[in-house]
């Protein structure tokens, strides 16, 4: 009997619910979306492509789809709108599209230092084809400087790309100040939007950018399908040759059942977004006004007026950050890390390194994204665990005297 | 997960953390540019180790590299001590992941500086220098023996002049 319940409890303790603040990896699905998504399986709808009757009543929930995205970004043209897989499909895409139906023109990419991997790599890939790219530097808070960005544009400038919202310090950059620039001289501007669209507000008029990707997940939508907003005449190459899907940009059958997600999860995130951010942004004060009363020694990165609600990033001094994951982790508690242990490159974080970081305190940077679920109690339960940890890591540190 | 139970063993209930006042062999090593850092503190008595002890900034598993190598290293004669190696350790924790074989594996080399150090400290001679890398860390690509030189990430073969991988898309540190 007594082995009986130490099973038990060895069972019920491996599947102890752990409080989840590491909302930039994984969001999860509210029932409205998770209800969309099956309704439509159980539909068994035709393909949207299909002249047949199947088929066109998948292309009007595809199309309804589509609608309530363009209403997420105020995009007024339905058509502005294409679905592809991801963020990172459609940050490619925008990039090497462009790059490639503009190769006659120039060959020369400017971006900033503290892109998304999905952005450098495309455009190190391009590095390889024959572009050139100038990176700009930006500030201690994560800003980049428009005037650097002027300063950077030649006329061999085909595109320009920074990302709106970064996701690991969570600086927003001055997107509608940079399109100015790029609209002067018309050179096409891409902007990541991946951790922006569906968590603030976010109007493409007003934004100015030319080109966006985003994803649905970081509003609560399904993993593996994403967006991109092309403003009408922009001249950009498919990714996907193929069929005429998604108006001749991306070929191959749609991920239906996912774009429905993503439909169901934008006019939710819609409905909601003042609630939503209100309730992060009383979380994230929270979290950072209470932090002194835990820990000391550390440095809260990015810029305290522009920035993401949901997200604050911590530097610890002299400790290691995958250790702080692991043990918090053991506390109850999953938040992710910058430090290059816990990447498989093991090299320090760009982003990090790029804001001015030393390599020691890039190490103990632990990222916090507490999401909608999240309560008060989460965060305190939170500060007390990380007080414990850091005072154990510490009592190990050669680092802290 | 990432790593044997024997490395979240060493690594959640760390042994013998601490400093030794008036240590008889200090070593010390590490990088801070790629995180790891590690200092052994050696109590020599009779031409045993008697007492060990470490502190460590760095991840889970130089974390749990430290203590398990003082439990290799205590009471050990100098000389049985001297053997024990890098590969020793990675062996006693039940293996670590391969990319952090080389960063995080520090910790017989701070135990043979310590030794080191001991017996530069007995025989009158100056203290030798902690080992400090003062460039970002590089791993291993060239095998033993051997004059090809393989990505240190995938194991593919280099060809020469490259600082990019074709076959895993990594951007090599240095050409090869």
């Amino acid at each position: 009997m007594r082995n009986l319940i130490k099973r038990y409890r060895s069972k019920t303790q491996n599947i102890m619910k752990k409080i989840n603040l590491d909302h930039i990896s994984v969001n999860p699905m509210p029932p409205k979306v998770q209800d969309a998504m099956i309704k439509a399986i159980k539909q068994n709808y035709g393909n949207p492509s299909s002249l047949n009757a199947g088929g066109e009543q998948a292309a009007e929930v595809l199309e309804n789809a589509r609608g309530q995205v363009a209403k997420l970004i105020n995009c007024k043209n339905n058509k502005e709108v294409i679905f592809t897989s991801g963020g990172t499909e459609s940050a490619n895409h925008a990039i090497k599209g462009i790059a490639f139906a503009n190769a006659e023109k120039g060959k020369h990419i400017v971006t900033s230092n503290i892109e998304h991997s999905s952005v450098i790599r495309s455009i190190k890939r391009l590095t390889q084809l024959g572009y050139k790219a100038t990176s700009v530097s930006v500030d201690k808070k994560g800003r980049v400087n428009p005037k650097d960005i002027k300063k950077a544009l030649t006329d061999e400038t085909i595109l320009v790309s920074v990302m709106h919202g970064n996701n690991e310090i969570g600086t927003i950059q001055p997107i509608e100040e940079i399109a100015r620039i790029t609209k002067e001289k018309k050179i096409p501007f891409h902007s990541d939007a991946a951790n922006t669209v569906g968590v603030i507000p976010i109007d493409v008029q007003k934004l100015g950018a030319d080109i966006l990707s985003f994803a649905s997940n970081p509003y609560y939508g399904p993993t593996g399908v994403g967006g991109l907003y092309i403003r009408r005449g922009l001249n950009i190459w498919p990714m996907l040759d193929g069929g005429i899907q998604e108006k001749n940009k991306r070929a191959g059958t749609e991920n239906l059942i996912g774009i429905i997600g993503m439909g169901a999860a934008a006019k939710l995130a819609m409905e909601k977004m003042d609630k939503r951010s209100e309730h992060l942004k009383n979380l994230k004060k929270l979290l950072i006004s209470e932090l002194p009363s835990y820990i000391d020694e550390y440095i809260i990165n990015g810029d305290p007026e522009n920035s993401l609600q949901n997200l604050i990033s911590v530097s610890v001094k002299y400790i290691e950050g995958e250790s702080i994951l692991l043990m918090l982790e053991d506390a109850g508690y999953i938040v992710s890390t910058r430090s290059a242990c816990a990447t498989g490159s093991l090299r320090a974080s760009h982003v990090l390194l790029s804001i001015g970081l030393k390599h020691e305190d890039a190490q103990g940077t632990i990222v916090i994204t507490p999401g909608i679920e999240n309560k008060k109690e989460d965060i305190i339960g939170f500060l007390k665990a990380l007080k414990k940890i850091v005072t154990t890591l510490r009592e190990i540190s050669p680092l802290y005297k | 997960m990432l790593y044997s139970k024997t490395v979240m063993d060493h690594f959640k209930n760390p042994r013998n953390v601490g400093i030794i006042e008036n240590a008889d062999g200090i070593g010390e090593v590490g990088n801070p540019l790629c995180g790891d850092m590690m200092t052994i503190y050696l109590k020599i008595e009779d031409q045993k180790i008697k007492e060990i002890k470490f502190q460590t900034f760095g991840c889970g598993s130089a974390i749990a590299v430290s203590s398990i190598l003082t439990e290799l290293a205590i009471h050990k004669t100098i000389e049985a001590a001297k053997k024990i190696t890098n590969k020793d350790v990675a062996k006693a924790l039940e293996g670590l992941p391969k990319n952090k074989l080389h960063c995080s594996n520090l910790g017989a080399d701070a135990l043979q500086l310590a030794i080191k150090d001991y017996e530069a400290k007995k025989s009158g001679k100056t203290k030798p220098e902690p080992r400090r890398e003062t460039e970002a860390h590089i791993p291993m690509h060239k095998k033993e023996g051997q004059k090809q030189c393989y990505c240190p990430y995938c194991d593919a073969k280099l060809s020469k002049k490259t600082t990019f991988c074709k076959a895993c898309q990594s951007e090599l540190d240095q050409e090869h």
